[in-house]
């Protein structure tokens, strides 16, 4: 088989950016100055006030961030599935206009926004929107709509019309129409866009780094904590490497139970 | 007999964007008859299916079903069901839930689902194939699941879209087979949409063939077939031989020189008409005792008979016999009373308006100039009238004429093609000798002489 040997970049790529990476994260988990040492990992693993309380706010705040994109994004994607495709394309490209800009810059605008530029306009400047739980949600749902819309907008503009026809034709109205046609034949989509929302709500460092002010931390700001100490000298790698396990554990968990959905839909089987 | 029409259409326009996809449709459609709807794409016939269906809004007229206005009636309401072109069945269900959708949604009782589902699967011979997912069945299967899905309702109209368009040919001569008992087993209506003419033969009670719209004839396969109203008709149900003829009195044509005894009558004298004959109908005799006699052109097996082109003096004769006859061999040709049907004269003509402008000494039909004669007492910008004969439309390449347009069909009138030309504003009517492909573009020149202008005032 000589076509094996065009995988073979790609196979070095995978050991040396994926397969080496993960394990130094082990190797820095379980070593402390050259010592082999459970410790640290062992006190990190358990302290739930500190560690496992702050990524249970993560996971929570990565749900309802989105639980909200989908709330947003399906009534959005719908209606543009039901346009004609210039116009569909047109505004879609209104939504990703943002996305071409700076990810870090677009979050700087928002912190600008809540923090001085809202208080301004209100007239009470002394008063701070960021912080807060509401304005991290706010900002992480901004940034990752377009993310839960794009796989939405594709799956519902692939619906054969002739299959909503037929629907109405059997006595549907458009209501059950949608519950009993338009909603399960867009599942893969509604995973797909679960999963391009909730990987990086969960993990993300710049929204709460940023917006959370420091004030409200969440899991990806307690690895960079952890790495930074507060001494600026060097940080504490073996419980920074820690919390990155469990984090992609974490991440791991939520693809699988995401996959199961998609192969469940695969092999034609109701979800709903 | 009044209540015996389950279905009125009455003055059906629909137009979209402009353009008529059907203008001023009158038809009803009585209770239990198979009634097809037969036309080539882009008659029109699909459209009216969908408005029956509800889909559609007509932009004017009314729908009757079961004597009730349908206006503002959504599909969902209508006690009609659909088989669509391609089926349309719902891939995240089964079989069985797909032909259940319907009684599902009607809250219908959980044994009586049961019992009817199956009774439908036995009926389209998909005994125990309930379980079974839609990408699991192969194209006959779908479709009869799609004909399940739509008769378990109980419809009182079962409208079919082109429904055997996606089978191969055994299965789909199965398929007719099939759908005509089931037809005749339950007692539905059912209006059927097609574009093969042997289909609607073989399946109708009531054939309604569609030409741009308009609905060109209405009857039973056997009169469409043997008494076809123009040379559209004629032409689109089965081969024919169209000649210009005139009819001299009641049951006496005059064509190719020749009288002819014949079984019509109720035109008048000295009428001009076409004269429609079927191939079959014609005999192949021996040449000295026949009034036309000519010489085989070409000979092609059909299977069960032979197609044979005689040409008779210019004039080729489409021939089917099951009797052989070798290419360049005398043969003559005899015409029964009986083959010869007679259909009004449809007179082609081309009437456009045109801007004229005598300043230049032309006129401007399709915004091109054409250079005209006698334009001194018309003043610059007027609009006229303008006629052109069919046969003095010059056909030419695009690249030879202003003017350039598509071919829209082609039809063989006997002695000439005569087909209609799209261009920008208006459709033209043009004859040729010569076959063009539909969608071909071609290029149209007229001479001066050949413009005839008219006041539109007058």
């Amino acid at each position: 088989m000589k076509r094996k040997v065009f995988a073979y970049p790609y196979i070095v790529w995978m050991i040396l950016f994926i397969v080496v990476p993960m394990f130094f994260i082990f190797y820095y988990a379980v070593n402390v100055g050259g010592q082999f040492t459970l410790t640290k990992f062992w006190s990190t693993l358990t302290d739930v006030k500190n560690n496992w309380l702050v990524l249970w706010n993560s996971i929570v705040i990565a749900l309802k961030t989105t639980a909200i994109c989908l709330i947003i994004a399906y009534p959005i994607a719908y209606i543009l599935s039901n346009m004609k495709k210039s116009v569909a394309g047109f505004i879609s490209l209104l939504f990703f206009v943002p996305m071409w800009m700076n990810f870090i810059l677009r979050t700087y605008s928002w912190y600008a926004i809540l923090e001085y530029f809202i208080p301004g306009l209100i007239g009470k400047p002394e008063v701070s929107f960021t912080g807060t739980e509401f304005s991290v949600l706010l900002v992480l749902v901004y940034d990752f709509l377009p993310f839960m819309i794009l796989p939405l907008y594709n799956t519902l503009s692939k619906i054969d019309k002739s299959l909503i026809e037929a629907s109405r034709d059997l006595g549907a109205n458009p209501v059950k129409t949608f519950f009993r046609v338009v909603l399960p034949l867009s599942v893969p989509g509604i995973v797909s866009g679960i999963t391009m929302v909730f990987v990086p709500a969960i993990t993300t460092f710049t929204v709460p780094f940023i917006i959370g002010n420091g004030v409200f931390t969440l899991y990806g700001s307690k690895i960079d904590e952890a790495f930074h100490q507060a001494t600026g000298v060097v940080g504490d790698y073996a419980v920074g490497s820690t919390l990155s396990i469990i984090l992609v554990i974490c991440v791991l968990i939520s693809t699988l139970i995401m996959n199961y959905f998609d192969k469940d839909k695969e092999s034609g089987g109701q979800v709903l | 007999m009044e209540s015996n029409k389950l279905i009125e259409l009455k003055g059906i326009t629909k137009e979209y964007d402009g353009s008529l996809a059907l203008d001023n449709v009158d038809l009803y459609i009585r209770d239990g008859e198979f009634l097809t709807l037969l036309g080539p794409s882009g008659c029109g016939k699909t459209t009216l299916l969908r408005i029956i269906a509800g889909f559609v809004t007509p932009t004017s007229g009314t729908v009757l079903i079961d004597g009730k206005d349908m206006k503002g009636v959504p599909p969902h309401k209508r006690q009609v069901n659909t088989v669509f072109q391609k089926y349309a069945l719902f891939p995240h269900l089964n079989v069985f839930d797909n032909i259940a959708f319907g009684m599902k949604l009607k809250h219908a009782p959980k044994k009586d689902i049961e019992r009817d589902v199956n009774a439908m699967l036995k009926l389209v011979n998909l005994e125990g194939y309930g379980k079974r997912w839609i990408d699991q069945l192969s194209g006959g299967q779908q479709q009869r699941v799609a004909i399940a899905r739509a008769l378990v309702n109980k419809p009182q109209v079962l409208l079919l879209d082109e429904p055997l368009d996606a089978l191969d040919l055994k299965l789909r001569k199965e398929m007719q087979v099939e759908l005509k008992r089931m037809q005749r087993q339950l007692g539905i209506t059912f209006v059927f949409v097609t574009h093969d003419q042997e289909e609607a033969l073989t399946m109708s009670d009531t054939i309604v063939v569609m030409k741009d719209g308009v609905i060109q004839q209405i009857g039973r396969p056997t009169d469409i077939y043997n008494e076809p109203k123009n040379p559209f008709v004629a032409d689109f149900i089965g081969e024919s031989n169209i000649i210009p003829g005139v009819m001299l009195e009641d049951y006496k044509v005059r064509m190719k020189g020749m009288t002819f005894p014949c079984v019509d009558a109720g035109f008048g004298k000295n009428v001009e008409v076409d004269v429609v004959i079927r191939p079959e109908d014609i005999d192949i005799v021996d040449p000295k005792e026949a009034r036309i006699a000519g010489k085989v052109v070409s000979v092609v097996f059909m299977g069960v008979h032979y197609e044979i082109d005689v040409d008779c003096g210019g004039y080729e004769w489409v021939v089917h016999s099951t009797d052989y006859a070798a290419v360049g061999q005398q043969v003559g040709i005899s015409i029964p009373p009986d083959a010869i049907h007679i259909m009004k004269k449809t007179r082609a003509k081309n009437l456009f308006d045109a801007e004229v402008w005598p300043s230049e000494g032309m006129i401007y039909i399709d915004n091109v100039g054409f250079a005209a004669n006698g334009l001194e007492e018309y003043e610059n910008k007027e609009i006229a009238l303008v006629e052109i004969a069919p046969e003095k439309v010059r056909i030419v390449a695009p690249q030879d004429a202003k003017l350039t347009g598509t071919v829209k069909e082609c039809m063989f009138l006997g002695t000439h093609y005569q087909f209609t030309v799209s261009c920008e504003e208006n459709d033209w009517i043009a004859h040729s000798d010569e076959y063009m492909e539909e969608g071909e573009e071609v290029g149209i020149l007229v001479d001066a002489e050949d413009l005839v202008l008219s006041d539109k005032e007058d």
